[in-house]
């Protein structure tokens, strides 16, 4: 017993202080690339149990939701045809400019589509494995995203597999900005809820709106520049609030992405890294 | 302890890691999850005893740490103890006990909670004490003890208990 726990409190030392480059590193890689095919193939048989849970609950909402996405495609019918006029005027002005921009997405990141075949079992981390490593050109500080928005972004990656940080993580943080009104912010993880972010450091004389969408800002200074492409979405703004007291507003984002309901993921591979 | 026995009961902790990676801690009711390869260690410890307890915990943890690509160790930690906690209740006070299994399932799972927000504090992650010991707690303990008797019943049929392979070293007065 004395010895498990020494041996344990030894990995734990050397895992934590050796990081990513440690020895224990590749074992932990080797040990995660032959345990993968068992990971696959539980997810495997465990999906279609997943999709018919997931189509029954669906159905419990299906009225409700369909008329909800009934006005919404209205609404963005008129919106797509404006904002193709509007793309074709700014491709025409980036010409005239020469502009030179950061990485745009997602014309200039290849998608490696994976699979999540695990996740932490506890709350302190919000993370999720993926069965895409580094022989897919996955890499630590990839961007993650799904056809509904941003996920989070590669902390560790083994020949095979890919751990990613959720955005819902306690130490997440992407620098944002409201797309109708072009207020900035962090959005970082709401404490004491699961799935909820907040839009921090919004300034008091910027405006943010209840039911505007958050997007990734992607900025770049001074050779620095955002882990994640800016035009991401992130979520809509559920409640706006200020105090006197407090130094900005208090926003609330509802994330676009189901985090609790991943199955399969898109990391954005940059086509020319730096 | 049987070449055989040890197989068996290898295998069962490898598939509870394994089962509790993918498929267990995605399934959230009411923000917490089910932790099954706890449930299972904490059955093989009252079945096995604290020294087997606490080797298949390191064990199971470690498959779990190295699956989820999870700091290493952490995950070993919390199980060693469990097993060799829930092996030497089952060696002393809980013989005989229907109910032991739930009642060292539902300490053990509140135990451990408490442990694991001490442990990655001191390791510097950021640390949500009320989601981790209020919000997801509540439904892992109730899923966790609706767990504790079907899997404690399947346990006992696929691995022998100790007291059945060889003889223990204690002597239980009978008045």
């Amino acid at each position: 017993m004395g010895l498990l726990v020494l041996a344990s409190l030894l990995l734990i030392t050397m895992s934590f202080r050796s990081g990513d480059d440690g020895p224990l590193s590749g074992v932990q890689s080797a040990g995660a690339t032959v345990l993968r095919p068992f990971a696959v193939g539980v997810e495997r048989v465990a999906q279609p149990f997943r999709d018919a849970y997931g189509w029954t609950d669906s159905l419990l909402n299906a009225r409700s939701d369909a008329e909800r996405y009934r006005a919404e495609v209205r609404e963005l019918r008129q919106r797509a045809i404006q904002n193709e006029f509007a793309l074709q005027e700014n491709d025409y002005l980036r010409r005239l400019l020469r502009y030179q921009d950061s990485a745009r997405f997602p014309g200039d990141f290849d998608p490696v589509t994976a699979e999540v075949i695990g996740r932490p079992p506890n709350a302190f981390t919000q993370a999720i494995v993926v069965a895409a490593g580094s022989r897919n050109g996955v890499r630590v500080n990839d961007p993650v995203v799904t056809a509904e928005g941003l996920v989070g972004i590669v902390t560790r990656v083994t020949r095979g597999t890919a751990r990613i940080q959720l955005l819902t993580d306690q130490e997440a943080a992407v620098s944002a900005v409201d797309l109708g009104t072009s207020a900035e912010g962090i959005v970082l993880h709401a404490r004491g809820t699961r799935e909820t972010l907040v839009l921090d450091r919004v300034r008091k004389e910027d405006v943010v709106r209840v039911g505007d969408e958050i997007v990734t800002s992607g900025w770049s200074a001074a050779g620095l520049s955002s882990l994640y492409p800016k035009g991401i979405a992130i979520g809509k703004v559920t409640s706006v609030g200020q105090t006197d007291t407090d130094l900005f507003q208090q926003v609330q984002v509802d994330p676009f992405v189901d985090f609790g309901g991943l199955d399969a993921v898109i990391v954005l591979v940059p086509k020319e890294r730096p | 302890m049987t070449a055989g026995d040890a197989l068996r009961t290898g295998g069962v902790v490898f598939a509870a890691a394994v089962l509790q990676a993918v498929l267990f801690s995605t399934l959230l009711v009411a923000g917490g999850a089910p932790n099954l390869l706890l449930v299972v260690i904490v059955c093989l410890g009252l079945i096995r005893g604290s020294i087997a307890g606490a080797a298949l915990g390191f064990a199971g943890g470690l498959v779990v740490d190295l699956l989820t690509l999870d700091t290493l160790g952490v995950t070993s930690l919390v199980l060693t103890l469990a097993g060799f906690w829930a092996g030497r209740y089952g060696e002393t006070t809980a013989r005989g006990r229907r109910l032991a299994p739930l009642l060292a399932v539902g300490v053990i799972t509140l135990v451990a909670a408490l442990f694991s927000v001490v442990l990655h504090y001191m390791l510097g992650d950021e640390v949500d004490a009320r989601q981790a010991l209020v919000s997801s707690l509540a439904p892992e303990l109730v899923l966790n003890l609706l767990l504790a008797l079907p899997v404690y019943a399947l346990l006992r049929a696929i691995v022998r208990e100790r007291s059945a392979l060889e003889p223990t070293g204690e002597v239980e007065l009978v008045v």
